[in-house]
């Protein structure tokens, strides 16, 4: 139990740290709500080595701190439905035992973008923006393709000293 | 290769994938130079304004202008927003029906329409 509040404190600064490079690099589409999603190769590599109880804590301690650290209370709210969509997604997915890290990867992704479009509908009380699904769902398929890529490298490499 | 990349795991990426660019090519066809931009505060209509015409909006709430919108050469364009993440003055500038802009901590919404005369009235007619 000790040596995982240890491993927990250890990755939910690696997630931060991963909150804090994304939040330097300019990666700007002209469309709201498309990030890279660096943190979600934390969520992922927990998922699949300590379990699904401390990559969910993990990952919401992660977006409070970062919303307070680098973003704003919006930025939190918008974070938080994404975040429990996409985990919820990748948790089912992982479950089913039929699929790989890539395609459990790309889930979260759309999923997450999903979750933050539905809550920004529900925020400005306007479905039209919903429109932008198909750019933004692709956009989160493509990021969680390669944060899916890098995820299952690390996990085979040291997945199991973890 | 077995290890990182199933027979399931293509069947279902090559799919959502193909169906995600249909959708995207889809939408991205049925894209037309819109008419007029709505407005919307608080998920009620604030003005309705054309984009023929070149002008500036102030937005109010309470007096107080929180977010300016730039009506240029048929594009609608955030200038100013009060707003701390500035998401929305980043934003491209909108010109095609269906786009919109959203300043989600003001809940300001500027959307592009098609005609200034709706369906309704065209069938009206």
């Amino acid at each position: 139990m000790k040596r995982n509040v240890a491993y927990l404190g250890m990755y939910l600064a690696l997630a931060l740290i991963c909150s804090y490079v994304e939040s330097l690099i300019p990666f700007y589409f002209g469309i709201p709500g498309v990030k890279l999603g660096l943190t979600n190769i934390v969520v992922v590599l927990l998922l699949y080595t300590l379990g699904a109880k401390e990559a969910f804590l993990v990952s919401v301690v992660r977006i409070i701190l970062a919303g307070f650290l680098f973003g704003n209370p919006f930025s939190i709210l918008y974070s938080l439905s994404g975040g429990a969509l996409s985990f919820l997604a990748m948790y089912v997915l992982k479950r089913t035992e039929k699929l790989k890290v890539v395609t459990v990867s790309v889930a979260g992704g759309v999923m997450h973008n999903t979750g933050q479009l539905i809550m920004a509908a529900l925020v400005v009380e306007n479905y039209h923006i919903l429109y932008y699904i198909p750019v933004l769902l692709t956009a989160g398929f493509i990021t969680g393709f390669f944060i899916g890529i890098l995820s299952q490298e690390i996990i085979l490499r040291i997945g199991n000293r973890i | 290769m077995n290890r990182r990349f199933g027979k399931t795991d293509f069947i279902v990426l090559a799919v959502v994938f193909a169906v995600l660019v249909f959708a995207v090519i889809f939408t991205a066809f049925k894209r037309k130079q819109g008419e007029f931009v709505v407005i919307s505060l608080d998920g009620e209509v604030y003005r309705e304004v054309p984009l023929e015409k070149d002008q500036e909006i102030e937005i109010k709430k309470e007096g107080i202008t929180i977010n300016v919108l730039d009506i240029r050469e048929g594009k609608a364009d955030m200038r100013k927003a009060s707003c701390p993440d500035k998401l929305c003055v980043r934003q491209k500038p909108v010109s095609k029906s269906g786009e919109s802009i959203v300043c989600l901590p003001n809940k300001v919404v500027v959307e592009v329409k098609g005609e200034a005369k709706g369906d309704f009235d065209s069938i009206a007619r």
